[in-house]
């Protein structure tokens, strides 16, 4: 690898203090250490060495997590297409056509995303950071595969630079930046990302009988609805048989963002995530637990057929299970104290039901449940410092 | 009441290069170092030799206009040779060429029935006039004990869980005697208790779990379960206001030789170790040595940090470098300052983390290489919970640092800033994402709340 360091010595004297491209030192020196873990060494006092980890390996672990969810994704966006025209088609032609929608959203994501990146890192002279390793393929899997690409950009330069850049950078930032990208497009382009938006169907016509209803649209309208079959009837009796079957759902053969419709893809990223110590395990269980627990409230309470629906569909029905894994655990926004985890986790799961039962306008309720736990993950972190302070101060004799 | 201490959080790191248990002959080095920098709060030094003079062993170098009765003596017999400063003609080393005999300056002498009718003030005296004094350590901050203040309790780590640490069943053999006469003399300065902490996941040594007048708790568990912070931690805790004192095992024995014999010993056995040293084993020395002799020809390979004490809380103090007063070891890594291609994703089975992050494949309980590469620059504080799990202690450590940070004097001390110096953090440094100097923090931490 000699010619790479020989190339990035070369250029070195411009990008250096006093060179002729001084400013975009950051730049420089982001890409270096990209190509090369930098020759860094520690301090003449203090720990004389350091675990091998740092923040690029952590970050990565994260997308090597989402790889099942994002390949499951593009197969089943293709899945989903032929299903609904109706065609036949191989294995092959479905990653493809997944592919083709999918892979030009993750594109510009990444392409406007760090773009932004750059700009602020030469603004402000700020390390480029991990962060957006992470963000880039977030934005693409909690999106419709039939997004407009333009609004995915529009969403990651709003995400970036309001949701993360106006608080300091990686680290500082109070809201999920993918979530707040999607939020963006919620509120903006609300017609874009809710409805029935969730298959791509292309030029092809659908199928007779054909509803782009997702089981939270369907579970969703029976609410004031007197007298309205209950939902894991009308589940049942969707338009492709068997399509919003428990067993199906968990699996994630149906519509929905690209790689939040599967259980399963995303519990083996959690799997990844929790062996590796990266995610926390407290706050993906006590989400489960949260969302199961608020299910089961509304069991006893009744009143309608969404709060009759057994507690465990909230588990596979909407993007819970990829909320859970991938958005409630970013260590930056979420809970930081170990007893705090619990609780937030907790609150995200039952807000996410609460939500979906009584917010008929937008059905999902986990984007809406982070955020909003987002903004209340300090308070929670408070109370356990504060009584960790409290501990110390009884233990005081004077 | 003896306690037994379990402690389940903390992380062994295991690292090649431990010293084999012999003591190696060698011919002494020449010069011996006393550095005021490797003790906490000496701000305001005051010289009490020249460049030329003749000392003995015992002979006062300087003291502390800030603590003037306690003065920091010569280890070794010689002829001072060079008075070293810094920026602002900070002092920083005075160095002593030694003679081939160690003559010592004589003190009073006591025998061990003289010793239970001894005063405080007689033994204040004369620890502080002999140079043995700065072996003791008060908490908060970790600066060396003011001889005039009463600790609530006295607190004595038997055992050294860092990486590397020298086998005290070697350093301290057939000292048993002075161990004793050391706490002897410990007790009249303390109306509590003087704790002896040992390691109850391997043999004690009998010096240990038979001295009297002391109790004796046990603590099982990782390192840092060794550092006597961790250990007051558990035992009696330090809360605004207290005071508490510390001494190494070493200091103790030191204690107990100046009233037995009447003469200020720095003759130690330090291990010399770590993955570049040819034959890691240990060496009969004295307190400050230059640590040239015990690595000249005995290093496998040229680019090397020599480190006095252990990688965890040491000081990089160069080939040339002076073994530290509270020193028992020198530790030889390789130095780390080389570009990896691809070094922050490439899957290994070579690295050593705690965390398991993607590609960091190796058993953690092997013996490993480490080099001083920082491994990744320096981020905000991003992972959460980390900092915590290696510390044994009910301290939100990430909290800690951001007050500090924030200056935030209040946060800092309702956090626990009083009961930790750097080398209970030094291990949550060591595992940091983020790569953040927690050590260096948290003094920053400590001298805002000591001075202003």
């Amino acid at each position: 690898m000699k010619f790479l360091q020989d190339f990035f010595d070369k250029l070195k004297p411009f990008v250096e203090k006093g060179g002729k491209y001084e400013k975009y030192h950051t730049l420089y020196e982001g890409h270096r250490t990209i190509v090369f873990a930098p020759d860094l060494t520690t301090g003449k006092k203090g720990s004389q060495v350091k675990d091998a980890v740092d923040l690029k390996r952590m970050m990565f672990t994260v997308i090597i997590a989402m790889i099942p969810c994002l390949l499951f994704g593009m197969w089943n966006v293709g899945h989903q297409h032929f299903l609904a025209t109706g065609a036949d088609a191989e294995l092959i032609d479905k990653i493809l056509i997944g592919a083709l929608k999918v892979v030009p959203i993750i594109i510009v994501s990444y392409a406007v995303g760090l773009g932004v990146e750059f700009v602020f890192c030469v603004i402000r002279q700020h390390p480029v950071s991990e962060g957006f390793l992470v963000t880039g393929l977030l934005i693409p899997l909690v999106m419709p595969a039939t997004i407009p690409l333009w609004q995915v950009a529009l969403a990651t330069v709003f995400a970036v630079v309001i949701g993360k850049e106006a608080f300091g950078g990686t680290g500082m930032n109070i809201l999920n930046v993918a979530l707040v990208a999607r939020a963006f497009l919620y509120f903006a382009y609300p017609t874009a990302i809710s409805g029935e938006v969730w298959t791509y169907l292309g030029d092809a016509a659908p199928v007779a009988a054909y509803s782009g209803a997702t089981p939270l649209a369907i579970a969703a309208s029976t609410v004031g609805n007197p007298g309205a079959t209950p939902v894991v009837d009308l589940l049942n009796d969707s338009w492709s048989a068997g399509i919003y079957d428990f067993w199906n759902m968990f699996l994630g053969i149906m519509p929905g963002s690209i790689g939040e419709t599967s259980t399963l893809m995303c519990l083996i990223g959690a799997a990844i995530l929790v062996l590796t110590g990266v995610g926390s395990w407290k706050i993906i269980v006590a989400v489960f637990a949260g969302a199961y627990s608020m299910g089961l409230i509304f069991n006893l309470v009744g009143l309608n057929e969404f709060m009759l629906m057994p507690a465990q569909y909230h588990w596979v029905i909407g993007g819970l299970a990829f909320g859970a894994v991938f958005m409630a655990t970013d260590p930056v926004t979420a809970s930081q104290t170990e007893t705090g985890k619990w609780i937030y986790g907790f609150l995200i799961g039952l807000l996410t039901v609460l939500i979906r039962v009584f917010n008929p306008a937008y059905p999902e309720g986990i984007m809406l449940a982070i955020l909003l736990m987002n903004v209340f993950a300090p308070l929670i972190d408070y109370y356990v410092v504060q009584a960790n302070k409290k501990r110390r101060l009884q233990r005081a004799t004077v | 009441m003896s306690k037994f201490v379990k402690l389940k959080k903390g992380f062994n790191i295991n690292l090649a290069g431990k010293a084999e248990e012999k003591i190696g002959e060698i011919q002494q080095p020449e010069t011996f170092a006393v550095k005021p920098t490797d003790f906490q709060r000496i701000t305001r030094p005051k010289l009490l030799v020249e460049e030329g003079a003749s000392v003995k062993a015992g002979t006062p170098l300087f003291f502390d206009r800030l603590q003037e009765n306690v003065m920091y003596t010569s280890p070794v017999s010689g002829e001072v040779v060079e008075i070293k400063r810094g920026e602002k003609r900070k002092l920083l080393e005075i160095k002593i060429l030694a003679d081939k005999k160690i003559t010592h300056e004589q003190f009073t002498k006591f025998t061990v029935s003289e010793m239970s009718s001894l005063t405080k003030e007689t033994a204040t005296e004369l620890l502080t006039k002999s140079g043995v004094w700065p072996n003791i350590v008060q908490r908060p901050f970790g600066s060396i004990a003011d001889p005039t203040a009463t600790p609530k309790a006295i607190f004595i780590s038997a055992f050294d869980t860092n990486p590397l640490s020298p086998n005290y069943g070697i350093l301290f053999k057939g000292q048993d005697q002075y161990f004793q006469a050391g706490i002897d003399v410990l007790k009249k300065f303390t109306p509590g208790v003087v704790h002896v902490n040992t390691n109850a996941d391997a043999e004690v040594l009998p010096m240990f779990a038979h001295v009297k007048g002391a109790e004796v708790n046990k603590f099982s568990g990782p390192n840092p379960a060794g550092n006597v912070g961790v250990q007051i931690h558990h035992l009696d805790p330090i809360n605004k206001g207290d005071l508490v004192w510390t001494v190494s095992p070493f200091g103790v024995i030191q204690i107990g030789k100046l009233f037995l014999e009447g003469i200020y010993d720095a003759s130690k056995v330090i291990a010399v170790c770590g993955s570049e040293v040819s034959n890691p084993q240990y060496y009969s020395t004295y307190s400050g040595a230059n640590v040239g002799r015990f690595i000249e020809g005995n290093l496998k390979s040229d680019h090397v940090r020599v480190i006095s004490g252990n990688v965890l809380s040491g000081e990089a103090v160069g080939k040339d470098g002076f073994l530290g007063f509270f020193a028992n070891q020198v530790t030889v890594i390789p130095e780390g300052d080389k570009e990896e291609f691809l070094g922050w994703i490439l899957p290994t089975f070579n690295k050593l983390s705690f965390q398991r992050a993607f590609g960091l494949f190796a058993n953690t309980k092997r013996e490993f290489v480490l080099d001083t590469n920082t491994h990744g620059e320096q981020r905000s504080f991003v992972q959460s919970g980390n900092l915590e799990k290696v510390l044994p202690m009910d301290i939100y450590v990430t909290y800690l640092m951001k007050a500090i940070l924030a200056e935030d004097y209040d946060d800092m001390e309702a956090l626990g800033i009083y009961e930790v110096i750097e080398e209970d953090l030094a291990l949550c440094e060591f595992v940091d994402v983020s790569k953040n100097d927690i050590q260096k923090i948290l003094r920053q931490g400590l001298d805002l709340i000591q001075y202003s």
